[in-house]
């Protein structure tokens, strides 16, 4: 017997963006109408394969009824909906959570998008000020307390890049606790549980126990944090060394899409390669197998392709 | 789930405490010593997170801050992956997961303290102990506001081995003393320091006048005996309640228009009826005792000397919208009420005012307290339901209401303290006559928290209407020149002198842009620092906020340093571009209530020119 496949039948509702009467799907959310609409909405701590977090709150619009404005991707759409995303309140929030955002973490690595959104949005993080210097001890702020500030530095989460193991680095002066990592290595994909968010307000920040060393917590190592990380908090050690040394070629960067050799399961790799070599293993996020998450051998099990004898 | 532990032990005494803990709190069906760390064991290792939380107080209790060996045993036990119980226990203020002092001393230099003379007491303990955390039996710590205004300033002690205290108003004589005695007497059931609180006539001055309605029993009944509570009308609400059936009661508490006193002043009979219909089953019946704002004390007054009342309204609540269990959390800095409740609560468990066939009428309810561990976001009805669960006290995004998916993604009704309270005249009068006091959503009477400059402090209730002079002159008029009034709490606004004719209700408040908040009337006068109490504010949200949303985690700081810089003499002009920015993005965008009134009051000082 054959099965098809229907998918869920949904009814259609009725909603009007920016002007626009749309029927759309009953269950969508908001930024899922936008995007199939064209309505470009920034977003940082969404990801296609991920549950909305709804934690960075650059995706705002306004519904009509709302007092505060409505994250986009986390509210499902009603019959009657009317949403608006070119208002002055909606790119006023949008500006202000980019631009805090850069005035207190380092986000020269995040995405093409994100720098395009922050000229756009007419970001300026010089007004709170110089930033203050970095801290070795983030993590062992007293919860609940600070060092009353005199308002001459902008604090900010400058520190030490944390590299405990061969396979990745952890660079949390670029973390934007999107919580993203979190989820992939809980509840969402990985289901090991290696981290949280620990400490609380300004001090909150991603953690093992302990805030330990990775090699003494329950990382597998699959990378799946790397995978959804938006700012290039989490990468490579491959990745973070090319940058070092100054070799790291983006625009160079050519991506190859093979199936992963290593056990039956099927998941494709999207092979990163510069310069003649394989610098980073991803998988895309729309993959029926993969949703995008892959296993410590998939996205770093690819040495000995490159193990060629000395020419 | 399959967890990964390291090989840290607890000590003998961490292992009783949390074992303990996990006793008392398991569910029934939970088979002690059952070893659920393997994949498959769903809802049976799922469904212990919630001992989390008492089960880090328990260990906090016993041996004073949490050891690599505590929080490897509680996420063995409780089958919590070890980074999550990290998590939970460096989200509060009260636990420490570094090696600390046993006793500490929480000074509370918040608003209504600060002016009291906190730094004083500050500056004997740095002699005494040594700088703030340091010590090596005894340390000090600074707190945001203990909710003892009245008696300001007020000092809290975290106990390792022994009952929590409070000491109002504490002066380094009285601390000296309490410290020496800790550490030379056995501690005893009910610490000694509680008799200090036996005059209710300090918190609550119209204490025993005849037309007080939802403070009658305080200094009347004695909070430790039932018999005392039924002498003076306890339980004949819940009586009352029992003849109506529960639909009835749900129409009194509509027709009574009562509104939640928490701050939000959402219709109670809309909550109750939305929960009572809901067909997911079970509900739950949260009270949020949680009392944090700086400046709020009436909560934590009306446990401390009328624990029954809260119990039998809970009882009521619980009928009414068909729970069979209530949550009680209630703030941690609040050991004496805790106490006060505990014995209610088992008191009234062994009259058969609470179990499987409450005072013979048939149905089932019971309540479990849980304390909060220093965290003002868990005053946020979600954060508290995800704090109650054993998660981090973030708050979740809405939609959902608690109503339809709250506690344990059950129906669920949350009330504040003195929202349930409310319930026990309207049904004692009903709906229709207690909404005669008052008018338009302002009905009833209204519990204010009276402290700072005025001669006699404390808790007065009033009816809505009420002007803010005449409630001024009721708590013994200004002392000094008035300045201002901090209406509504940090969260609130300020008030000027020639705004005293100020009706105080919710439509009366809201007019002039202001909020009345949780109840707080904060005078100052004109030697107050208000630049300091400003700052003092902003610094609290700052330390306040959970982090998980960008406007309130950075923009609490943002709007802190712009403080800084005008309070140094900064131009104007940028400094309040950049706060009127802030303000907007913080209304406009953060999760909850904690971000988008977090700017409030330095706008409104702003506004007023205060500054």
């Amino acid at each position: 017997m054959t099965t098809v496949l229907l998918g869920s039948i949904s009814r259609l509702v009725t909603v009007t963006v920016d002007g626009r009467e749309l029927r759309v799907p009953e269950g969508a959310t908001i930024l899922d109408v936008l995007r199939e609409q064209g309505v470009e909405t920034p977003t940082l701590c969404w990801a296609p394969n991920l549950t909305p977090i709804n934690a960075c709150r650059v995706c705002m619009v306004e519904v009509e009824g709302s007092r505060v404005l409505v994250p986009s991707c986390a509210r499902k759409v009603d019959d009657g909906m009317v949403v608006r995303t070119d208002t002055e309140k909606v790119r006023h929030s949008r500006r202000m959570v980019l631009e805090l955002l850069a005035s207190s973490v380092d986000m020269d690595q995040a995405s093409e998008d994100v720098q395009r959104w922050m000229v756009e949005y007419g970001v300026e993080p010089g007004r709170y000020g110089p930033p203050a210097p970095p801290e070795d001890d983030r993590a062992g702020h007293r919860v609940g307390h600070h060092h009353a500030p005199d308002g001459s530095t902008a604090a900010n989460v400058a520190q030490p890049v944390k590299v405990d193991n061969d396979l990745y680095v952890r660079d949390y002066a670029r973390c934007i606790l999107c919580y993203k990592c979190v989820k992939a290595c809980g509840t969402d994909a990985q289901f090991t549980f290696a981290i949280s968010a620990a400490g609380r307000g300004f001090d909150a920040h991603i953690a093992t126990e302990y805030d330990g060393e990775l090699p003494d917590s329950a990382c597998v190592y699959c990378g799946n944090c790397i995978g959804v990380c938006p700012t290039g908090a989490l990468k490579s050690v491959r990745e973070h060394e090319l940058r070092e040394a100054g070799d790291w070629r983006p625009e160079k960067e050519t991506v190859t899409t093979t199936i992963c050799s290593f056990c039956g399961v099927g998941c494709n790799l999207e092979l990163h390669v510069q310069q003649g070599s394989i610098v980073n293993v991803t998988s895309p996020s729309d993959h029926s197998v993969t949703h995008g998450h892959l296993c410590i051998k998939g996205r770093f099990g690819f040495q000995h392709v490159q193990n060629l004898p000395e020419a | 789930m399959d967890l990964r532990l390291s090989t840290a032990e607890p000590t003998e005494a961490e292992r009783r405490a949390v074992d303990a803990a996990f006793a008392a709190h398991r569910s029934p069906d939970d088979v002690p010593g059952a070893d659920v760390r393997f994949p498959d064991s769903g809802h049976a290792a799922r469904g212990r997170r919630h001992i989390l939380l008492p089960a880090l107080h328990a260990v906090m209790d016993a041996v004073g801050h949490l050891t690599p060996g505590a929080l490897n045993h509680l996420a063995r036990v409780l089958s919590v992956p070890p980074a999550d119980v990290y998590g939970v226990a460096t989200f509060y203020a009260m636990f420490s997961v570094t090696p600390r002092a046993p006793h500490v001393v929480h000074v509370c230099d918040d608003v209504a303290c600060a002016p009291a003379g906190a730094e004083a007491v500050i500056a004997g303990l740095t002699e005494d102990l040594g700088e703030e955390g340091e010590g090596k039996e005894a340390c000090w710590v600074r707190s945001p506001c203990l909710g003892l205004c009245e008696r300001a300033p007020a000092a809290m002690l975290q106990l390792a081995g022994r009952p929590d205290v409070s000491v109002a108003p504490a002066a380094i004589g009285s601390l000296r003393a309490e410290l020496d005695r800790i550490a030379t007497e056995e501690p005893t059931r009910v610490p000694a320091a509680d008799a200090a609180f036996a005059d209710a006539t300090v918190s609550v001055p119209q204490a025993g006048q005849p037309q007080l309605t939802l403070l009658r029993r305080v200094g009347v009944v004695d909070p430790e005996s039932i018999d005392d509570y039924r002498a003076h009308g306890g339980y004949e609400a819940l009586r009352r309640a029992v003849a109506l059936g529960p639909e009835r009661v749900i129409r009194e508490v509509s027709d009574a228009s009562l509104t939640g006193r928490g701050g939000a002043a959402f219709p109670t009979g809309v909550k109750w009826d939305g929960v009572a219909r809901a067909p997911s089953r079970p509900h739950y019946l949260v009270c949020n005792a949680d009392e944090s704002e700086p400046g709020t004390f009436k909560d934590r007054v009306l446990m401390e000397y009328d624990p029954f009342g809260l119990i039998e309204a809970m009882t009521i609540a619980g009928y009414a919208t068909g729970c069979e269990r209530g949550y009680l959390y209630v703030r941690g800095e609040y050991p004496l009420a805790t106490r006060r409740l505990e014995h209610a609560i088992a008191t009234a468990r062994a009259h058969g005012y609470l179990g499987d066939d409450v005072a013979g009428d048939g149905f089932t309810f019971d309540i479990e307290l849980r304390r909060g561990a220093g965290a003002y976001i868990c005053g946020e009805e979600t954060a508290l339901l995800n704090s109650i669960e054993g998660h981090r006290g973030e708050p979740r995004n809405k939609p959902p209401f608690p109503s339809t998916s709250g506690l344990f993604g059950k129906p669920t009704v949350i009330n504040n303290v003195e929202t349930l309270y409310n319930v026990l005249p309207v049904l004692a009068v009903g709906g229709e006559e207690f909404a005669k006091v008052g008018g338009g959503r302002s009905t009833g009477t209204k519990l204010f928290c009276v402290s700072g400059a005025v001669g006699t402090p404390g808790v007065y209730e009033v009816d809505f209407g009420t002007t803010l002079r005449e409630l001024l002159e009721l708590a013994g008029g200004v002392r000094g020149e008035l300045r201002a009034v901090l209406l509504g709490g940090a969260a609130g606004g300020f008030v000027l002198p020639d705004g005293l004719e100020l009706p105080l209700t919710l439509e009366g408040s809201r007019e002039i842009g202001a909020t009345l908040g949780s109840g707080v009337v904060l005078a100052l006068d004109t030697q107050a620092d208000l630049t300091g109490t400003l700052r003092r504010i902003a610094a609290f949200f700052r330390d306040e906020s959970c982090g998980q949303c960008v406007p309130c985690r950075v923009g609490t700081v943002r709007q802190e340093e712009a403080l800084a810089r005008l309070t140094r003499g900064a131009p104007k002009g940028p400094e309040l571009t950049l706060l009127d920015d802030l303000a907007r993005v913080m209304q406009d965008a953060s999760i909850c209530g904690l971000g988008q009134t977090a700017p409030a009051a330095v706008l409104s000082a702003l506004k007023l020119g205060l500054l």
